[in-house]
């Protein structure tokens, strides 16, 4: 009774302290005049002569066709006309999606690790998690590397292992569509160890209180995991999600650095990004790259404010 | 192979804003802004206590130490300049040359190779050495004339090359004795090739051996094959592409016959592991390799058991011949020095130590006979005789917008997943276009 008590009257309290702030910020906003101004200044001069000057630079050269050494000339929306009717913007938003698709499968493999890890009088936990970050803080072309050697299709030992369960294994990073599967899965692994971080903390801030109450009722270790630990780590996943979703957006290092700029399939490859470098500094359309550039900022954009309307039906913050 | 990453890892915040705003910081890096080459500089040599400061540009470290010997000597004959070395990965030299260009900030004195030379001389980047050949302190007849022409554009020379290389055919010895097929001669023609590529991929099959690995290289493999067809990539005005003619179908289905017959590995295996990789492990037993392959051949377990010969010849014999050119920027504030140091670099003295400190054949003609013996037992003449039938390589004033067509097109065509004939007329096509609008 006490425990269902408990969380309304502090709730109740919090919000009239907290409409008595607001009232006392907005007449403190009055009073201070610029002054507030002047104390980002620094931090807005970087935005803004970094980030969003570039940005709409980058929005009219989209409408130029530029030249390999500067000096441009306006086109209209021929650029746009181009990448619509290109084939290669389709399959390389098509590849983007299915890396992130794969990537995002990480995400409820990284919630499952972290409450493992989070279980109380676990032995050596400091180690797992050191173990599980290490990918995210390695160089990304040392990774590739690597798993270039581990993908080989002849030598490679995880066709030996799939040999070993009598499975004939595919040339991982030189079949088109299974390149990119193979990259993703490089992508999944490396992202999981920032995944489980933050996810490690939400659950940090799951009251404990929570589950004695559900195992005095009887609740299994499972259904306590679906019940309690999924929705209250709600805005948890959601963060994860949207940083994965974007970081996979901007897939480039480890597609080139895996499968190398020699690989005759990388062409059939291309992520959007991979697209954009290609334009702007191997066959110099740089107009055209400013065009692609802009697409992948609106896709971006838009699937990150589709996720913050989604997310009012599945995470609650109370 | 050094590679030049983009970091991906996001920072904490989620704002969208900021993701892509972080795509759009790259292009926007490069503002516009046009020169033209100083015309009125005419070349004489400077004063022998001239003091300045210049900065010398290239890719290639394994040259570092010939380099810095000319320079050396560079500096007993004008002790005060000083010349900075800046080496830049192949991988990012590009970017970062075509930034400077841009910005004008271009280093005094740097490479340039044939496919990115017409794009930088047409856009006034570079200047042209009219003067110094004028003055004396330059003769093009003292190289090889299909390299000087190279670096030539309507009419203006802009450089000389430094250094050249050609294709040869390598071969392992112990692998054709091991299949009891007789070694390559200097008459082979591509028959010959073919039937004994395909003997030993049949005979050594067991041991994972293949006859010949293919490749996906212009410059190794089919470029030579179009030129011995008695093909042409692009014409001789620079206006169309010669894809779709039968000499240039007959040259990629030489490659693609070859794949498909098991002669030599699949696409996929040679890209798993490039041609060279599958020689110096004696896994092939022929593989078409430049020049510059002697340094890794003879460092690999193959070593006592390669030697060259010619490319087998088409209709013709032909191989593609390149080399770097040393260039001065058109921006350059020290013109005089850099000038000074790129005839000190073009003059037979220079060239000479080059060829026997380096790793590469001196272009300055008659300088080569230190690369001919630096491989005992392998006959590297073979590379140098090959300048009597080279080709240069094949390029145009934006070499990259059509070397990605064929990179998009060919690997199908070579693995057999399209048709020579289909494929060839949509790459001509496209390059006639892209062509147009250089």
């Amino acid at each position: 009774m006490l425990s269902r008590f408990r969380p309304a009257a502090p709730g109740g309290a919090r919000l009239s302290a907290r409409a008595l702030r607001d009232g006392a910020e907005a007449h403190a906003r009055r009073r201070d005049g610029l002054w507030p101004w002047l104390f980002v200044l620094p931090l807005l001069a970087g935005i803004g002569l970094f980030y969003l000057w570039p940005i709409l630079q980058t929005f009219y050269f989209s409408f130029t066709e530029w030249g390999v050494f500067g000096g441009s000339t306006w086109t209209g929306v021929d650029n746009y006309v181009r990448l619509v009717s290109d084939p290669d913007l389709y399959s390389a938003l098509g590849n983007t999606v299915l890396y992130t698709a794969i990537v995002l499968l990480g995400i409820p493999l990284a919630v499952w690790l972290a409450s493992l890890l989070n279980t109380p009088g676990l032995r050596f936990a400091s180690f797992y998690r050191v173990l599980f970050f290490l990918p995210y803080i390695a160089m990304p072309t040392a990774i590739a590397m690597v798993w270039r050697i581990i993908f080989n299709g002849d030598f490679g030992i995880l066709n030996f292992l799939l040999s070993l369960l009598g499975i004939d294994g595919p040339y991982w990073v030189s079949t088109p569509g299974i390149a990119i599967v193979a990259v993703a899965i490089v992508g999944l692994w490396s992202s999981l160890g920032f995944s489980m971080i933050v996810l490690g903390a939400g659950l940090k801030n799951i009251s404990p209180e929570y589950y004695e109450a559900a195992e005095l009722d009887g609740a299994s270790p499972w259904r306590q995991f679906v019940s309690i630990t999924v929705p209250l780590l709600a805005p948890s996943i959601f963060f994860v999600t949207i940083i994965t979703v974007i970081s996979s957006f901007q897939l480039f290092d480890l597609l080139y650095a895996i499968l190398g700029s020699q690989n005759p399939i990388l062409p059939k490859s291309f992520s959007l990004v991979y697209l954009f470098y290609q334009a702007g500094f191997v066959t110099n359309e740089k107009g055209y790259a400013a065009a692609i550039a802009m697409v992948i900022f609106l896709l971006i954009g838009l699937v990150t404010l589709l996720q913050f309307r989604l997310q009012k039906k599945w995470v609650s913050v109370d | 192979m050094t590679r030049t990453p983009r970091i991906r890892r996001m920072p904490r915040w989620a704002a969208a804003l900021a993701a892509g705003a972080g795509l759009t910081v790259a292009i926007a890096g490069c503002s516009s802004g046009s020169a033209g080459p100083d015309q009125a500089a005419g070349y004489t040599a400077p004063d022998k206590d001239l003091t300045a400061e210049i900065t010398y540009a290239f890719w290639d470290a394994t040259q570092q130490d010939a380099i810095e010997a000319n320079i050396a000597g560079f500096n007993k004959e004008y002790p005060n300049i000083t010349v900075n070395l800046d080496v830049t990965p192949w991988e990012g030299y590009w970017t970062k040359v075509q930034t400077q260009a841009t910005s004008n900030t271009l280093p005094d004195l740097f490479w340039l190779n044939g496919p990115n030379f017409q794009l930088y001389a047409s856009n006034g980047k570079v200047e042209p050495i009219t003067s110094e050949i004028d003055a004396g302190a330059i003769d093009p007849a003292n190289y090889p004339e299909s390299l000087v022409d190279l670096y030539n554009l309507d009419g203006t020379q802009y450089g000389v090359p430094k250094d050249f290389d050609t294709i040869g055919l390598w071969f392992n010895k112990k692998i054709f004795e091991e299949a009891g097929v007789d070694t390559p001669t200097a008459d082979w023609k591509w028959a010959d090739l073919t039937a004994a590529a395909q003997t030993i991929s049949d005979k050594l099959a067991d041991k994972g051996i293949y006859g010949v690995a293919a490749g996906m290289d212009g410059q190794t493999t089919y470029y030579n094959t179009i030129f011995q067809a008695g093909g042409d990539v692009v014409s001789a005005d620079g206006t169309t592409s010669g894809y779709d003619s039968a000499e240039d179908r007959a040259g990629l289905s030489f490659w693609s016959d070859l794949i498909a017959s098991g002669a030599s590995p699949s696409i996929p295996q040679l890209t798993d592991a490039p041609a060279d990789q599958w020689f110096t492990s004696g896994k092939v037993a022929m593989f078409y390799g430049g020049s510059w392959a002697r340094s890794a051949i003879a460092d690999s377990e193959v070593k006592d058991d390669v030697d060259v010969a010619p490319l087998p010849a088409g209709e013709q014999q032909a191989t593609v011949i390149h080399g770097v050119s040393n260039v001065v920027a058109a921006n350059s504030t020290n013109k005089q020095a850099a000038q000074a140091l790129q005839v000190y670099l073009a003059s037979k003295e220079a060239q000479t130590e080059q060829g026997d400190l380096g790793a590469i054949i001196p272009a300055f003609n008659g300088t080569q006979a230190a690369f001919a013996e630096s491989y005992p037992g392998v006959d590297l003449q073979v590379f140098l005789d090959a300048t009597a039938y080279a080709k240069p390589l094949p390029v145009s004033k934006n070499s990259a917008a059509w070397n990605a067509v064929e990179a998009k097109l060919l690997p199908d065509v070579f693995s057999g997943a399209t048709d020579v004939d289909s494929a060839t007329t949509d790459l001509a096509t496209q390059m006639t276009a892209l062509l147009a609008k250089e």
